[in-house]
């Protein structure tokens, strides 16, 4: 059962918003009315529209501000972490006196100051096949502000189910897609990527990262698609798949076609019904990676208590040169990407520890090596974030 | 004949950080061929085992997917721009 925490304010009588603007409303949204694209007809659209933010991030920041700030009568958003220091750097709904609220709440208090004449439900939860389809059913659109593949899906497969259209936008460091997925008769995600990627093969953190504002620029263009499919003017992303570049700052299109063999929206349908995602995503499968594939670790204290007995370890760093900048244990750079073409600089009679800066990559590392034939290999244990917490303070974390 | 192969930015590191590459091709199959022949790496990111593209990578021919015209077999000519187009989800490193 979803928890919801909602402020009904200007709501009338039955709880729904009224057919007509008040005068303060007539003002708060004059640059709208006088536009003959919004205008009175527009407004009142805005003003009964039902949105459904999903992640109230790095997209939903900017989404929810704008959604607030148009009218937008009844905004749902759902979140169930906590603001983190490392989340200002995009999160721009959140200030540093929020660090540790629930998002939510941080989220619903910025957006009720905005527009106090709104309805927001703030929504604690995590979205799961088993309470997606009963918060989608109260709203007109759902809005998927995500960063995880099983969400995605379970997004875009409650959406069809419902016949909700999904606005859909994901970045990655300096890239962002935009588009409308399961509008009647338009694609859906999976008419897209039938599958996901599975894990471990999409690029790792190294890989990672994103321009702060990037998530801006895209949160903001699934605002504008919403309020266009609510206000019903405009050309909305159906069937387009928007591809933005912020370091070239290009924008390209490509055509996006329904897929009529697609499982959950296609003539033959065989997905009826929320399905395990995590699973499908091949998550399960992953989780205690190190206990079955036997990587040899060692701990940040006995690699310190090794090095201070003065024995000849050889340090192997496979982060990118430049985490290398950031702090580094003084280790030989070999880059995860490049240590197959590399490896023959190693010397395989030696001891060698890798290490990266969580602890994952260099396990990918040591497992590499020893198909390579390495015998006397470690992965250093939670990384030089470990190094940091356990040894020498004075290195950064990152 | 030539045409460009767009690399999007997750693949970006194992095609030694360039953006696009230009390949001499008369078809799809022919151009990301010529580019994992270039770069060894991307091959496993783009390719399983058996040679086929990955379900999570979508190749287009300027703005049209290659899974609604021949597939592999869609023919290019020079000018045409090939996209290379993976499924991401967002920015957060877990």
């Amino acid at each position: 059962m979803a928890t919801k925490i909602g402020v009904p304010a200007a709501a009338q009588g039955d709880g729904k918003p009224s057919a007509t603007l008040s005068k303060e409303e007539v003002l708060r949204y004059s640059r709208h009315l006088i536009m003959p694209e919004v205008g009175m007809d527009g407004q009142l659209k805005l003003k009964q529209a039902r949105v459904l933010c999903i992640g109230t991030g790095g997209l939903g920041a900017p989404l929810g501000l704008y959604l607030a700030a148009a009218g937008v009568g009844h905004i749902g958003v759902v979140d169930f972490d906590v603001v983190d220091f490392t989340n200002l750097q995009r999160q721009v709904l959140f200030g540093t006196s929020d660090i540790g609220r629930p998002k939510i709440t941080a989220a619903a208090d910025r957006l009720r100051n905005l527009n106090p004449d709104i309805r927001i439900d703030a929504i604690e939860e995590r979205l799961s096949s088993e309470n997606a389809l009963e918060l989608f059913r109260d709203y007109d659109i759902i809005v998927d502000g995500t960063d995880n593949f099983p969400t995605r899906y379970l997004v875009n497969d409650a959406c069809v189910l419902l016949g909700k259209p999904n606005v859909y936008g994901s970045i990655f460091r300096f890239e962002g897609q935009i588009t409308v997925f399961g509008y009647p008769g338009g694609p859906c995600y999976r008419c897209l990527y039938p599958e996901p990627p599975p894990p471990g093969l999409v690029p790792s953190c190294a890989e990672g990262g994103v321009l702060g504002v990037l998530p801006g620029i895209v949160g903001t263009i699934q605002a504008a698609e919403t309020l266009k499919l609510i206000i019903g003017k405009g050309e909305p992303l159906i069937g387009r798949l928007l591809l933005f570049d912020a370091l070239a700052m290009k924008f390209r299109e490509l055509k996006l076609r329904k897929n009529p063999d697609c499982p959950v929206c296609g003539n033959h349908r065989t997905v009826t019904q929320l399905i395990d995602y995590a699973e499908f995503c091949g998550i399960r499968g992953e989780e205690a990676p190190s206990t079955v594939t036997n990587i040899p670790e060692i701990s940040p204290k006995d690699l310190k208590a090794r090095l201070d007995r003065g024995e000849d370890l050889y340090i192997l760093d496979v982060r990118e040169p430049h985490e290398y900048q950031i702090c580094s244990l003084h280790g030989h750079l070999i880059p995860l990407g490049e240590l197959p073409r590399r490896v023959h600089e190693l010397d395989s009679s030696k001891e060698i520890v890798a290490h990266c800066r969580s602890g994952k990559r260099s396990a990918d590392a040591v497992q590499f090596l020893q198909k390579a034939g390495f015998r006397k290999i470690w992965n250093l244990k939670g990384g030089i974030l470990a190094w940091s917490d356990e040894v020498d303070p004075t290195i950064p974390k990152y | 004949m030539a045409v460009k192969v767009i690399i999007p930015t997750p693949l970006r590191a194992y095609a030694g950080k360039q953006e696009s590459v230009e390949v001499q091709a008369a078809t799809v199959g022919e151009a990301l061929s010529a580019v994992t022949t270039k770069f060894s790496d991307l091959k496993k990111h783009l390719f399983s085992d058996d040679g086929r593209l990955r379900s999570f990578v979508n190749v287009y021919v300027n703005d049209e997917d290659i899974r609604y015209l021949q597939k592999d077999q869609t023919s290019v000519k020079p000018g045409d721009t090939i996209s290379i187009v993976p499924s991401i989800a967002g920015g957060a490193r877990r």
